[in-house]
């Protein structure tokens, strides 16, 4: 065991609204290289909790610290200057500029030259730019106007555009939401190579089972706001709790995928 | 105290009418979201028709007769307006709306002079309430103690309309989202109509009932459309209760803002509205607006600097442009230098909309603090000329560095309301403050150098910098601060989220476009030789917006084309005839509903059409040589 901080820790995360505790007391941590998905029935306070990781909101008590550091109220540009990269849930991206340039707002944030009036932006970090585009198959949409995209294309590019600042740490909210099957399992696949190669922690939040068991190296499982299991894909299958909770549901997943059930 | 209390319930009365009209507006844009500029309007004419009307029959059935049938009758021009104009707007950009029915307005405005003429008129006096009540020695007009009543009457006529009837409960679903309600199988059609009809009404009402308190003019819509601007603001958009509060609030703040700061008493309202905008930017009752349903797939040509092609031809026009002294009169040249002026002006504007998205509805501010600034100089300082079209400017740069910083706090809507105000504020400063800036008589003499006074000289010297400017904004476009702006534009959520300070780069493009401004202003103050409170006006600020939209405010060279065009056809049809904002009001309805994208952008398009779609008849032929390429 090293003594360095993890890439992320959190500790003791709490957030009410009115009287509804939404996340109560939640602990976990991350390592580089790391993929943890965080799953839960629909309200235990997945995107609450996510939102207080990523500074859209600010925690009522607890901590989050990226490598010993602390971000709690941080702003969301802050927590990315720290190495943190994002995808949304629903894709949010520059609708008329292309998928380069997409990239490139990203460089160019990264680069600090977000205030230079005189440069020529088409030329920043151009090859950079298609390098990231290539690496997420993105390549050969480059000059296409983002706002014609299919959708599984957009979680592709949000991917490139999260890579831009060589984060430490992915955060990527449910990043299959509205893919087809095979390009879900094209696209975890994708991070998770990613990851293991740059040693990128990642943390995400996913409903479909399949893509978390199949991908996540360890999974947190969330209920009402607290923390009821954590360890490997197959530790948490096993947990009665959660098989509780996923009432009926769980036992479909023994043997690693499940048969005629819809998502 | 006596006098207090009376100053108080002064305010009070005065809020009644503004509580009206605003609460007309608010409904409107609640459920429809247009902010209807021609509210303002629809206040007059009812104020001209219910004049009309009370002259006419005798009275005391004739007098509060004739009130009730003018706002009618305007609800009625409410409901044509609405079905003609409106619902061919719906779903364009809040923008349009906010043009379409300011171009409304300038109609009006020409229209009530051609019915009615252009001089005060003045009603006769309310029956039964022509007295006044002693109140401790202090008089208060019988009439006054009405509208307090009538206010609060009203606010609770509204509340049972809203939550008592099934008109009601849709208008307030409508409200919340109006998709879902369409979706419900509401007529949406209609009930926008009956809305629209209910709001006019009210405004109508309000301008009506003024007449026994002030004379009716042909100036009146502008003068109570920014005051109910400030109202629904400080209120909420789309808050009854709110605008009932604010207007008492704004009321009260002009009752006793006369006693305190007499030459400036009107921006202590604008004051108070910066300082909820700050603390609520929805209002004291006002929500937080839900983002609405946008239509996926925005399909907008990528922008793309010019190619050696076109830069070649850019620079012949330009050539040509400059060859014009050559043989062109003195009057041609002045009017050459004005339109190179209205260039820098449009495409200061059209950076700001263009690419950071942000509509500013006062961005002659900043035109005329360049202008006045100059003038200061000039005339205080007697600095040459030189150093003060270097130096005028910097007070536009000023004005748009103080007013961007919290304009740029809010998006959409409220950010074109708090600009307008902003210009608003800036303007009764230069009218109100007669010391400095010679109030409506202006700052005259500022007369350009030798060097610069010939018309052939003086064109030169606008088209260069106009030129200039020109060029410096579009490097800025394709600059990385461009990028960051459009992509602040796009979505203020993923900009955020790769570490973009979005109002600072907001702030810093609209002090960009304010200077730009400014710059213009300068050399129009030494055109014109003198400099008046109009050159910061609102007429002004919607001549800039048309420009823009003219041109094509999704490109990224319709500032210049826009303002050509409007600017020549404009100073032409002044020449030519009276009614000359009639016409142009009925050009800017035009524009909006016919060619919404403006005339680079319609020329953008055909350009494409022909090259990407084969001739028709021929599409099945072109798909496999296409793909075979």
């Amino acid at each position: 065991m090293s003594l360095a901080p993890p890439l992320l820790a959190v500790e003791g995360l709490t957030k009410s609204y009115g009287g509804i505790h939404a996340v109560r007391g939640v602990s976990f941590s991350l390592r580089s290289g790391e993929i943890l998905a965080l799953i839960g029935p629909n309200g235990a306070g997945k995107s609450t909790c996510f939102d207080m990781l990523n500074g859209q909101n600010r925690p009522d008590s607890g901590h989050v610290r990226l490598l010993g550091e602390e971000t709690t109220g941080k702003k969301p540009r802050e927590i990315w200057r720290m190495g943190v990269g994002r995808t949304f849930q629903i894709t949010a991206t520059f609708a008329t500029m292309t998928v380069r340039e997409n990239v490139q707002v990203a460089l160019i944030s990264h680069r600090k030259q977000l205030f230079d009036l005189w440069g020529s932006a088409p030329n920043v970090d151009r090859s950079e730019a298609g390098r990231l585009l290539e690496l997420v198959g993105m390549g050969g949409y480059a000059d296409r106007p983002c706002g014609e995209l299919a959708y599984g294309d957009l979680k592709r590019l949000e991917l490139a555009v999260a890579l831009a600042n060589d984060p430490k740490l992915l955060l990527m909210d449910e990043p299959t939401a509205g893919m087809a099957p095979r390009e879900r399992v094209e696209l975890m696949r994708l991070t998770a190579q990613i990851a293991n190669e740059k040693s990128i922690g990642v943390l995400f939040t996913e409903h479909d089972m399949d893509v978390v068991f199949e991908h996540a190296d360890r999974i947190i499982v969330l209920n009402r706001g607290t923390l009821i299991a954590e360890g490997s894909p197959a530790e948490v299958r096993g947990n009665p709790q959660v098989q509780a909770i996923y009432l009926g549901e769980g036992l479909l997943y023994e043997g690693g995928h499940r048969e005629g059930a819809s998502a | 105290m006596a006098f207090y209390v009376v100053q108080f319930l002064t305010g009070l009365a005065s809020a009644a009418s503004l509580f009206l009209v605003a609460s007309g507006l608010s409904i409107i844009f609640g459920v429809t979201r247009i902010v209807n500029f021609a509210h303002g309007a629809f206040y007059m004419i009812g104020a001209y028709i219910a004049f009309t009307l009370t002259e006419r029959f005798s009275g005391a059935f004739g007098f509060w007769g004739g009130v009730v049938m003018a706002a009618l009758a305007v609800a009625l021009i409410g409901v044509l307006v609405e079905m003609v104009l409106l619902r061919r707007i719906y779903h364009a950009p809040e923008l349009f709306q906010l043009l379409g029915t300011f171009g409304l307005t300038l109609m009006v405005e020409d229209l009530v002079v051609l019915i009615w003429g252009p001089d005060d008129l003045v009603g006769r006096r309310a029956p039964g309430f022509k007295g006044a009540v002693d109140f401790f020695g202090q008089n208060i007009p019988s009439y006054d103690l009405f509208l307090i009543v009538l206010g609060p009457v009203v606010l609770g006529i509204l509340w049972l309309l809203f939550q008592r009837t099934r008109w009601g409960v849709l208008v307030r679903a409508a409200t919340q989202d109006r998709d879902m309600v369409a979706a419900l199988g509401v007529n949406q059609k209609w009930l926008f109509t009956s809305v629209f009809a209910v709001g006019v009404f009210l405004a109508a009402l309000g301008g009506a009932l003024q007449i026994p308190r002030d004379a009716v003019h042909h100036a009146m819509d502008l003068r109570i459309i920014v005051e109910v601007f400030v109202v629904v603001v400080i209120g909420g958009l789309g808050s009854i209760v709110g605008a009932f509060v604010a207007a008492v609030l704004v009321s009260e703040l002009n009752a006793f803002g006369i006693l305190i700061f007499p030459k400036i008493s009107i921006i202590l309202v604008f004051l108070v509205m910066a300082a909820v905008l700050i603390v609520r930017p929805w209002g004291l009752f006002g929500k937080p607006e839900a983002a609405a349903r946008k239509t996926p797939g925005l399909s907008v040509n990528p922008w793309r600097p010019l190619t050696s092609n076109e830069r070649l031809a850019s620079l012949a026009a330009l050539v040509i442009a400059a060859l014009l002294p050559l043989f062109a009169g003195n009057y041609a040249l002045t009017v050459g230098s004005e339109i190179a002026i209205f260039v820098i002006f449009a495409v200061s504007l059209h950076f700001l909309m263009s690419v950071g998205g942000l509509a500013s509805f006062g961005h002659a501010a900043y035109f005329g603090l360049g202008a006045y600034g100059v003038a200061f100089l000039a005339k205080m300082a007697g600095l040459p000329m030189i150093v003060c079209l270097l130096l005028g400017p910097l007070l536009g740069c000023m004005g748009a560095a103080v007013f961007g910083f919290f304009a740029v706090q809010l998006s959409g809507v409220y950010f074109a309301m708090l600009t307008l105000a902003f210009a608003q504020i800036v303007w009764s400063i230069a009218f109100q403050w007669v010391s400095v800036t010679g109030g409506d008589n202006g700052i005259l003499g500022v007369w350009p150098a030798s060097w610069a006074a010939s018309p052939s000289h003086f064109y030169w010297l606008a088209l260069g910098v106009a030129a200039l400017v020109t060029i410096a904004l579009r490097i800025a476009v394709f600059s990385p601060f461009g990028y960051a702006l459009r992509a602040t534009r796009d979505s203020l959520l993923r900009s955020e989220a790769v570490g973009i300070n979005a109002k600072r780069i907001q702030w810093t493009a609209f002090v960009i476009a304010g200077t730009t401004a400014g710059i213009g202003g300068a050399l129009f103050a030494y055109l014109k030789g003198s400099v008046f409170p109009d050159n910061l006006g609102i007429s002004l600020s919607v001549d800039a917006l048309v420009m823009v939209l003219l041109g094509g405010v999704e490109t990224v060279s319709g500032g210049v084309i826009g303002a050509i065009v409007y600017k020549a056809l404009n100073i032409w049809l002044v020449s030519q005839t009276d009614l000359s904002k009639l016409v142009l009001g009925g050009f800017i309805v035009l524009i909006v509903v016919v060619f919404p994208k403006g005339i680079v952008g319609m020329l953008e398009m055909l350009a494409q059409r022909r090259r990407k779609s084969p001739p028709p008849g021929s599409s099945l032929l072109a798909k496999p040589i296409e793909s075979a390429e």
